[in-house]
């Protein structure tokens, strides 16, 4: 998880800042709301498909995903899954953007960020 | 005299008429092209101009698109996301013909006598078989395995000598050599328990050896087309992830990794680390420490230097490694989300797409400054026409 080369010290204090900065900000706001579309395009976008209609990842369509409780999805994406290709998102992430970017999915994909 | 004259006029006025349609009349070899991936669109490029000759639109979704050129470098094969297929005149810069051939397609390869063109699915998971003049289906290979015959994600494949292709199956661990001699009734070699999550495969230069990266597990498959009756083994123990994997935030690529001068050099999984294998016996000779998680390395035409640029978040990064002292010389901030390189066919200019400055930039190898600027709608894949006459490309 952390960067070769980066002490654990200093990530764990990094991911505390984070977190607590993530604690209070609630909805991303629109600057980041952008970065995140940008991110769910080409970096979701290149295992998943740029339409997220899966590739190597499956597809994250709303109809794909319409069965999976939000606290899954979240989890996922801040995570990762182990033994798949899917990485942990939460050193670029707060619970608060994954939020977001769950909701978008399941809302209508990259239609719903476009 | 008169008639001398009359002679020399008529001369004169065939020159002309030959010098009119010889203004028309160019090769490809210092042409490529460029992917606008959102906008499904190509721009074709002219290398030794530095610019852009033209457009090609309406080639559906070109998220991780990529491209095989004919035999004669005439036409670009395009291979995009939607399973479309996409045969491009880059001299008359228009599409001439395209079929939807899967729901997902990863790429392909053009086979040795430039006869077939090959698509590798994701879904349905297989392989497809086309004449690469009409786009006809010849032949359709489901890439189904084990007991209860579920299709595989296919991955890896490239072209081999023999007129054979070869490709991994992520999902079965499977290498599949398909001999396409006939290609109406293809022929398959299967090698079963290659390693788990192939993810991509390579062939070398000279066509001896194919090899895949494993996701699932260290080490690499390692087939030799010379002597595929003796099996796929196992090589580098200790290429992989390892016993605490770190979390992969981009498929490194093969395609593009640098074989040259009897070195493999090889994007580490997750590590910031450019492996240096020795051919002759597979085995690993260095490691570069790099600027981030490698997606591609690449070598100069020349072997002097190997490109290599970065997974996100490192991606507005660029390093070039010397390869007689096997460090980095030099690190380049090109632009913002470097996706791909492409030398020019001998190497003196290097193409990259910054896809988020909506730029490729070209850079020249030997003094490292940046040479020319074009601008392309957020640029993926940079295809030159040299490719053609390329094993395994």
């Amino acid at each position: 998880m952390s960067r070769p080369g980066i002490p654990p010290v200093i990530i764990a204090a990094a991911a505390i800042a984070f977190a607590s900065q993530a604690a209070m900000a609630g909805e991303p706001n629109a600057t980041r709301q952008r970065e995140l579309s940008r991110l769910l395009v080409h970096e979701c976008g290149a295992c998943h498909g740029m339409q997220l209609r899966g590739g190597l990842g499956p597809a994250l369509t709303p109809g794909a995903l319409k069965d999976k409780p939000s606290e899954s999805l979240v989890a996922t994406i801040l995570s990762g899954r182990a033994g798949t290709a899917m990485p942990p998102w939460q050193r670029f992430l707060s619970e608060d953007d994954a939020q977001w970017l769950a909701a978008k999915l399941v809302e209508g994909g990259v239609d719903a960020v476009r | 005299m008169r008639c001398v004259e009359r002679f020399s006029a008529v001369l004169a006025a065939f020159a002309l008429a030959v010098a009119a349609q010889a203004a028309d009349l160019r090769g490809t070899g210092d042409l490529g092209v460029v992917v606008e991936r959102a906008a499904g669109r190509l721009q074709i490029v002219d290398t030794t101009a530095r610019k852009a000759l033209s457009r090609v639109d309406g080639l559906g979704d070109l998220s991780h698109a990529s491209v095989v050129f004919s035999r004669d470098a005439r036409y670009a094969f395009v291979f995009g996301r939607d399973g479309g297929l996409t045969k491009v005149d880059i001299l008359e810069a228009r599409i001439v013909r395209r079929v939807i051939q899967a729901g997902n397609s990863i790429g392909g390869a053009v086979s040795q006598d430039g006869r077939v063109v090959a698509a590798q699915n994701y879904a349905p998971g297989g392989i497809k078989l086309f004449d690469a003049d009409t786009l006809e289906l010849l032949a359709d290979i489901p890439a189904t395995s084990g007991a209860d015959g579920k299709p595989s994600k296919v991955v890896g494949l490239a072209d081999a000598p023999g007129r054979r292709f070869v490709a991994s199956l992520f999902d079965a661990g499977e290498i599949w050599v398909i001999d396409a001699r006939n290609p109406r009734a293809p022929a398959v070699e299967r090698h079963r328990n290659v390693g788990r999550q192939p993810y991509d495969g390579l062939v070398t230069p000279d066509g001896r050896w194919y090899l895949a990266g494993l996701f699932g597990e260290d080490g690499l498959a390692l087939l030799d087309l010379w002597h595929t009756e003796r099996g796929v083994r196992r090589v580098l123990p200790d290429y992989g992830r390892g016993e605490e994997p770190l979390p992969v935030y981009k498929m490194p690529h093969l395609r593009g990794w640098a074989i040259a001068g009897g070195y493999a050099w090889l994007p580490a999984i997750g590590r910031h680390e450019v492996l240096v294998v020795d051919t002759r016996d597979w085995r690993e000779v260095a490691r570069v420490p790099v600027a981030g998680q490698p997606v591609f390395v690449i070598a100069r035409p020349d072997a002097r230097q190997v490109w290599v640029n970065f997974a996100f978040p490192d991606s507005a990064r660029v390093q070039v490694i010397d390869a007689e002292t096997r460090s980095v010389a030099a690190t380049l901030s090109p632009g913002r989300a470097i996706l791909h390189m492409e030398f020019t066919p001998r190497g003196e200019e290097v193409w990259l797409s910054a896809r988020d400055d909506d730029r490729v930039v070209v850079i020249d190898t030997a003094t490292l400054a940046t040479v020319a600027s074009l601008p392309v709608a957020g640029p993926s894949g940079i295809f030159f026409t040299s490719r053609a006459a390329r094993i395994g490309f």
